[in-house]
């Protein structure tokens, strides 16, 4: 009998609050997050905003230790893990640990401590050799964003399958990919999944400048991302993670488990392309979906609701509005689609796990959270957008997809399990 | 279940170019450990390391890639390119959407970084590259892969530091379980620049001995650590159907098992290397009197030396099996370095002969380890198991055979 993936735990970091609820109450209102970066004087630079999470480590619980040795982007893993833990209600120290696995995103790694520790070894750039004697001793654990995992997977308690999964801006899709593949080929009963990202840091901030990918609206931070507008001008960066519990259906069925929904399908693919730039046609996307419809056994009518990568470029909207057509055919025109990025930024490695999350959100209050700042409805992009509020619907099969730098075009399918309440 | 073939490898290793050049000097016991080139190592206290000579990116790869690629990625594209040679495979011969690209990563393109990150710092934003965005992180390869090649299935990239480069195997073999015809896969690694030999050097895990002979001696009794490298190897690995679709295409050998694991923080925990060598046995249905040889992951640290005895030892019995490790002639390759290591062992079974570990002299006797030291030992393998471990708790472990 083939094994099945089900998410039975979420914990949730992300800009505009802490904590799963937080993150669902600022969807469903449709409220931004995004605003200018006070992480650093982002004033040399050409897109001063981003989609901050307030996060204080202290009052999240962590240690002294934990948060000068952590990378604040692991420091989201593991408060994100814990959240998750307790919100699965699995004993994790009952299990097996050899049955547990970690599969963790991230496009970046530990950028911010990289370049923070190089300022610092390099006299601000003044000096090729970086000085040996201002290492830090946990400088290697940012140098491999594999650190990260092994944070997550010592949270957790995990023996078993235990790596990160960096494929840039669609490494959150990817890592649950990755994590549902071990669980239905019998590798682990139990995965901790998601993406974690914190790049704002000014290299990562100068990379979307330089190739001019990033909005300048620096004057009206809270509106600056308009996926599918005619007024967008770029992405707006962001931090935040979303952890996922991943766990196999009949060992979740077997303790009554609370199950938000199940991987059907999940497909990735590479578009040959360009590095940055993507093909107007959106085949590759398409192709993606097709797959993980067909591997979650559902018909492009099935879908009724897209999770769309919606990151703010046109090249971005008009390559996903194609895919979409492609794929669902006639169907596109009458599903909602919507993008969060309008709202919390774009979080690299993170972001496609923090969809995930609110597309299961969705299902559970059968409302889908609306795109932002959508004023003026770009007329090459005519499908229905969810504009400005969250609309009511029973959703049962949700489509989300990711694209990012590479050329990797990923998408998930979610089914809701029936006979799963809490 | 769908099988999984070795028909091409592309080799860069710092004793050798390509599967021919490498195997060569590798069954020679050929060194290749030196004083570090690349970054003058004078204000740093280890000195050394495996790079790779005589690479001249220029004479392989279009100009127009050279501003956009790190060193270890133009080494990545040129691994490709030979190991697709070696197999035979012209463009079109495959459906674009059947081959995957399924990279490791432990690093990203560092030395490219730091290039950038001084530019911004000393110079200003301005002086960025445009390239910056993907060139330094560790999707890069995968993406640059799919672009040259027009490759069109499913691409990925794995990160368990130096367990990658089987893990990244490891998960081709599942892209092809799931439809693809052929994946591209392995690791190649560079990060020999200031701004990461400092990182390295900060893992606790170098030898402060800066005597090429003397610095990486795996379960020597003198172990201090290893030395860094750069390089590792791209495979091409395949159905057999596939492969049959390409008459007169070389099969080097078959990838029959594969597992990982990690270790728990709690040292009353038993380490899972072990485990993860017995559930890559389990997987590829085989018994441990099966294997002819152990590429052993060799971590030169005493501690971890003696975990990976104990495990082969409980595993195969004391002087069990041939135990070996290459990679003291290069040093360890991070993500290069798993796959580099399956690809010997694919060799060894295709050549029948264990390569050998050089500069080990002392034996821990306690380990009952036998240790193929200094010289090749020539004689028909039939299988082989890889162990690879990452710093932080990551184990790997692969079972490739020959193909029948």
């Amino acid at each position: 009998m083939s094994r099945r993936a089900v998410i039975t735990g979420v914990g949730v970091v992300a800009p505009g609050g802490i904590g799963t609820k937080a993150y669902w109450k600022l969807l469903s209102e449709g409220r931004t997050a995004t605003r200018n970066i006070t992480h650093f004087d982002a004033s040399p630079y050409r897109s001063r905003m981003a989609g901050e999470a307030d996060f204080d480590p202290v009052r999240e619980g962590l240690t002294p230790q934990e948060i000068r040795r952590l990378d604040r982007a692991a420091q989201f893993a593991v408060v994100a893990g814990r959240e998750a833990m307790s919100d699965s209600g699995i004993e994790f120290d009952q299990l097996d640990p050899g049955r547990i696995g970690v599969s963790l995103g991230t496009a970046v790694g530990c950028t911010t401590s990289l370049e923070r520790e190089f300022i610092v070894g390099s006299d601000r750039g003044k000096y090729w050799e970086v000085d040996q004697s201002y290492a830090v001793p946990h400088l290697y654990d940012y140098f491999t964003p594999s650190s990260m995992a092994t944070e997550l997977a010592w949270t957790v308690g995990a023996e078993g399958p235990v790596s990160v999964v960096s494929t840039g801006c669609t490494s959150g899709l990817d890592s649950v990919g990755y994590a549902a593949e071990l669980i239905m080929e019998g590798s682990a009963d139990v995965v901790v999944t998601g993406g974690t990202e914190a790049p704002l840091s000014p290299i990562t901030v100068v990379c979307f400048d330089v190739i001019r990918a990033s909005s300048t609206r620096n004057d009206d931070p809270t509106t600056a991302c308009r996926p599918f507008d005619k007024t967008r001008d770029g992405l707006v960066l962001g931090e935040g993670c979303a952890i996922i519990v991943l766990e196999e259906l009949e060992h979740a069925r077997a303790r009554g488990a609370h199950i938000y929904g199940e991987i059907g399908g999940f497909a990735s693919r590479c578009n040959a392309y360009h590095m940055t730039g993507l093909h107007p046609e959106g085949i590759e996307m398409s192709d993606a979906i097709n797959i993980a419809l067909k591997q979650a056994r559902a018909d492009a009518t099935d879908v009724g609701y897209i999770n769309a990568h919606g990151s703010g470029t046109k090249q971005n909207d008009l390559h996903e509005t194609a895919a979409f057509k492609r794929s669902l055919g006639a169907h596109a025109y009458k599903t909602p689609v919507s993008g969060f990025k309008s709202m919390i930024g774009h979080s690299l490695g993170a972001i496609g796990s923090l969809e995930i999350v609110g597309s299961l959100l969705a299902f559970e209050q059968d409302l889908i959270p609306p795109t932002a700042n959508l004023h003026e409805p770009d007329p090459e992009c005519d499908l229905d957008y969810t504009p400005l509020v969250a609309r009511e619907k029973k959703v049962n099969t949700v489509l989300t997809v990711g694209s990012g730098f590479g050329g990797f075009q990923s998408a998930m399918v979610l089914k809701k399990v029936e006979g799963a309440g809490r | 279940m769908t099988r999984a073939v070795v028909t091409g490898i592309g080799i860069a290793s710092p004793n050798g170019l390509g599967p021919t050049a490498y195997w060569r000097a590798t069954l020679h016991g050929e060194a290749a450990i030196r004083p570090i080139t690349r970054f003058d190592s004078a204000n740093y206290w280890a000195k050394i390391a495996g790079e790779v000579p005589g690479f001249e990116a220029g004479r392989h790869l279009q100009g127009r890639l050279l501003p956009q690629t790190d060193h270890m990625t133009r080494l990545t594209l040129v691994g490709t390119d030979w190991a697709l040679r070696g197999a035979g495979v012209q463009p079109n011969d495959i459906p674009d959407t059947d081959i995957a690209v399924i990279t490791a990563a432990t690093a990203g393109g560092y030395e490219f970084g730091q290039r950038e990150l001084q530019k911004l710092w000393h110079q200003g934003p301005e002086y960025v590259s445009a390239y910056q965005s993907f060139a330094w992180f560790y999707a890069v390869n995968t993406g640059q892969i799919s672009i040259r090649h027009g490759t069109r299935g499913p691409g990925a990239v794995v990160v368990s530091e130096q367990a990658g480069g089987i893990d990244s195997i490891g998960h081709a073999r599942r892209q092809l379980r799931k439809g693809v015809q052929l994946a591209l896969t392995g690791g190649m690694d560079s990060s020999l620049c200031p701004w990461a030999w400092v990182a390295h050097q900060a893992s606790g895990c170098l030898s402060r001995n800066n005597n090429p002979k003397r610095a990486y001696l795996p379960f020597d009794r003198d172990a201090s650590g290893y030395v860094a490298g750069e390089g590792g190897a791209i495979m091409v690995v395949e159905t057999p159907e596939s492969a049959a679709g390409r008459p007169g295409t070389r099969i080097y050998g078959e990838i029959v098992g594969y597992a990982s694991t990690f270790d728990s923080k709690m040292p009353s925990r038993e380490p899972g290397l072990k485990r993860a060598a017995e559930l890559a046995l389990r997987d590829a249905g085989m018994d441990a009197s099966e294997i002819d040889v152990v590429f052993a992951d060799a971590a030169g640290i005493p501690e971890l030396d003696k975990a990976e005895a104990d495990a082969i030892k409980a595993i195969f019995g004391p002087y069990g099996v041939p135990v070996t490790a290459p990679k003291t002639m290069t040093g360890r390759l991070f993500a290069g370095g798993g796959s580099l290591d399956v690809a010997s062992a694919i060799l060894s079974i295709y050549w029948s002969a264990i390569p050998p570990t050089v500069n080990v002299e002392n034996v821990v006797p306690e380990y009952e380890l036998d240790l193929v030291l200094n010289e090749a030992r020539h004689g028909k393998i039939k299988a082989a198991l890889v162990l690879g471990r990452g710093k932080g708790g990551f184990n790997s472990a692969m079972v490739v055979r020959e193909y029948r």
